[in-house]
């Protein structure tokens, strides 16, 4: 006798529900991969019709972001000698010598100090606001706590023209300071808001006990509220650093020598050297690593319930 | 171990005020219960004597130190919560062992308190699993050994067994009590239970709306309540109320009931006007001469003793008698009070009157 469960799905319904997953996986990967695919494609493989799923790979694109090259005649070639390095050796079959470095790890590491700098200050300022929000009695502090996520309400790029002559008479432009603070000034309202969420859930019952028990409120702050706070603040961490790593808009308009990130940068590639789609794939998978190693950091915090159960509702 | 005394304390939040006035003191070691209905003022008392709250007037003697404004880490006591709030990112010992650490004791120590604690609370298998899984029972042992381990001036305990299931309560009331008696500890306890509280503590303080209604040992409270408020929310059925119109002299020992003499403890105040004449339902008996009579409306059998509920000439009346005794509804049967246990009260203010038999009980006249 079978018997039939209202809350068990049947084998139709999960086949149904798990082909849909995989589907939408399918649709959200394939671009991604496809990215991947060409940086280790040759440019000629990159461009050939109909594309090409199996194809030699190579570092070619790799080291093209890296480097900048030039084009020399078969005697400069001779004169040249062999070559001394193995992306020498890559380049040179294509007839052309590695000049210099590209600007590429500049901007890559621009990129990490302005992404993970604002997102620092973003957690730092928007836990101890959150916080305040959450436990003390603040005056107006509905009406503050809209006014902050107002600023969320139109686009950040509507300001960015007063934002450029500011950051111009404030000698802000172009520089790692001035795109932190933009960063963490536009993704503060988010953060705070968010964290707020997270640290109302917590019962203020716990930093009662640690006040109890001998701690200052600081003390309890640190020692009882951060860590339970954890999930909140690694989820918050992550959406800050994305916003921040991905912004273009702004970068392109406010940073160009000195502090310019990877967004704006990567482009450029195309135009240097014609249309080189393996380097601006391999520009954009190197860009995609940091990122995602920060998330899969932070997955333990975001898949683990770290109060559950400890308080009874 | 402390005395710790109330001093016309006063708790405003905003317009609303928690506490008015409220002056009591707890002896050295004493079991004390804070007793009221919700939104009485008993929690907010106790935090402020915890250091949780700060009140807005008045003085709270810890020890003989006034700490009213101090917090709570300076206060050298111990508390434990309703929802137990064991910090769930530790495991049982580290949740023991953080008041101790919070003060810089040696490890060697902190180990040796811990392990002191588990064997009194019996939760040394315990010790190192994570706060989340345990049952309410362990998370309460793991509450009460995180207050003892300090061994502090005092421990301040808001309902802590409101959430447990019924039968457990009892357990872990019988098991509090034990607990309190081996160690010896001044302990303040909050509850709404009239019955954890009288069967838990030494004293009882019973509070209404922000205001100490009544304060004494359990049974004096029992059976001389101050106020109407008390006599209702102390005992289950609660006091019976028979209001009349009447009057009683200083010295006068009865009072006329509906043209019923009915014999009361002889007055030391007199009165006249709107009056409340309280029986315990347990002090109502059945007598077939007796001149006031009431009839039977409901019979609830509670296996030794049955609850009649009777509808007199002055609203309805509660009698606790034994299951034993043969009652049928709409019978109209004699009602008989134990004179030396009847409490007259001022309608008006609900006062009770002071009287021969409760004036070393009540504070007033």
């Amino acid at each position: 006798m079978s018997s039939y469960s209202v809350t068990e799905p049947s084998l139709r319904q999960k086949w149904f529900a798990g082909s849909l997953v995989v589907l939408y996986a399918l649709i959200t990967i394939l671009p991604l991969a496809w990215i991947i695919a060409t940086s280790f494609k040759s440019p000629s493989d990159a461009i050939a019709y109909p594309p090409k799923t199996f194809f030699t790979p190579t570092v070619e694109g790799y080291v093209n972001v890296f480097t900048t090259r030039t084009r020399l005649s078969e005697e400069q070639l001779q004169a040249l000698g062999e070559p001394t390095t193995w992306y020498d050796t890559l380049v040179r079959k294509d007839g052309l010598v590695i000049s210099g470095p590209s600007r590429f790890a500049e901007r890559f590491t621009n990129s990490v100090i302005i992404g993970f700098g604002s997102t620092v200050l973003c957690i730092v300022l928007g836990t101890a606001a959150a916080y305040a929000f959450s436990r003390f009695r603040v005056p107006l502090k509905d009406d503050l706590l809209f006014f902050i996520l107002s600023t969320r309400m139109m686009p950040p790029i509507a300001v960015a023209i007063p934002i450029f002559l500011m950051f111009r008479s404030l000698g802000l432009s172009d520089t790692h300071a001035g795109m932190i603070l933009l960063y963490t000034a536009v993704n503060l309202s988010l953060s705070v808001w968010l964290l707020k969420g997270f640290i109302d859930e917590i019962p203020v019952e716990y930093e009662e006990a640690a006040l109890i028990d001998g701690y200052t409120r600081f003390q309890a702050f640190y020692k009882v509220v951060l860590p339970q706070a954890a999930t909140g603040i690694a989820s918050t961490a992550i959406f800050c650093l994305i916003f921040a790593w991905n912004e273009y808009a702004f970068a392109v308009l406010l940073t160009s020598g000195n502090a310019q990130t990877a967004p704006p940068f990567i482009p450029t590639i195309i135009g240097v050297s014609g249309q080189d789609w393996p380097a601006v794939a391999a520009g954009a998978t190197l860009f995609l690593v940091p990122v995602m190693v920060f998330t899969i950091l932070l997955r333990k915090h975001l898949l683990r319930g770290l109060t559950f159960g400890a308080v009874r509702k | 171990m402390a005395q710790i005394r109330i001093q016309n304390v006063r708790k405003e939040f905003g317009a609303f005020t928690a506490v008015r006035s409220s002056t009591f003191t707890i002896e050295d070691g004493e079991f004390f219960t804070l007793l009221g209905p919700s939104g009485c003022g008993k929690t907010t008392t106790l935090r402020m004597m915890a250091g949780l709250e700060l009140p807005t007037s008045g003085e709270i003697f810890i020890d003989g130190e006034e700490v009213g404004m101090k917090p709570a880490s300076q206060r050298d006591i111990a508390f434990v919560f309703q929802m137990f709030a064991l910090y769930p990112h530790m495991n049982v010992r580290k949740n023991i062992s953080y008041p101790l650490v919070s003060q810089g004791m040696k490890r060697e120590e902190v180990a040796a308190r811990v392990a002191e604690v588990a064997r009194i609370l019996k939760i040394a298998h315990i010790l190192d699993k994570p706060v989340g899984g345990l049952s309410g029972g362990d998370r309460q042992r793991v509450a009460l050994g995180r207050a003892i381990v300090r061994r502090p001036k005092a421990f301040f305990m808001d309902e802590p067994l409101g959430a447990l299931d019924a039968e457990f309560r009892e357990h872990m009331a019988e098991e509090l009590r034990a607990l309190h008696d081996r160690m010896g500890a001044t302990t303040v306890y909050v509850t709404h239970d009239q019955l954890e509280a009288m069967q838990m503590g030494d004293k009882i303080v019973v509070m209404n709306h922000g205001v100490v209604e009544q304060f004494g040992r359990p049974q004096p409270i029992y059976d001389w309540p101050a106020t109407k408020f008390v006599a209702q929310f102390i005992g289950s059925p609660s006091m019976n109320f028979l209001d009349f119109d009447g009057m009683i002299d200083i010295g006068g020992d009865s009072v006329d009931l509906g043209g019923v003499k009915m014999k009361v403890p002889a007055a030391r105040e007199g009165r006249a006007g709107r009056l409340t004449l309280g029986v315990r339902p347990e002090h109502v008996k059945f007598r077939d001469d007796a001149a006031y009579r009431g009839r039977v409306s409901a019979v609830e059998y509670l296996g030794t003793t049955q609850i009649v509920t009777l509808s007199t000439g002055h609203g309805d009346l509660k009698a606790r008698i034994s299951s034993s005794y043969k009652v049928r509804e709409e019978e109209m049967v004699g009602l008989d009070f134990d004179a030396r246990t009847l409490s007259l009260f001022d309608a008006d203010n609900g006062n009770a009157l002071v009287s021969e038999a409760n004036e070393g009980v009540l504070g007033h006249g």
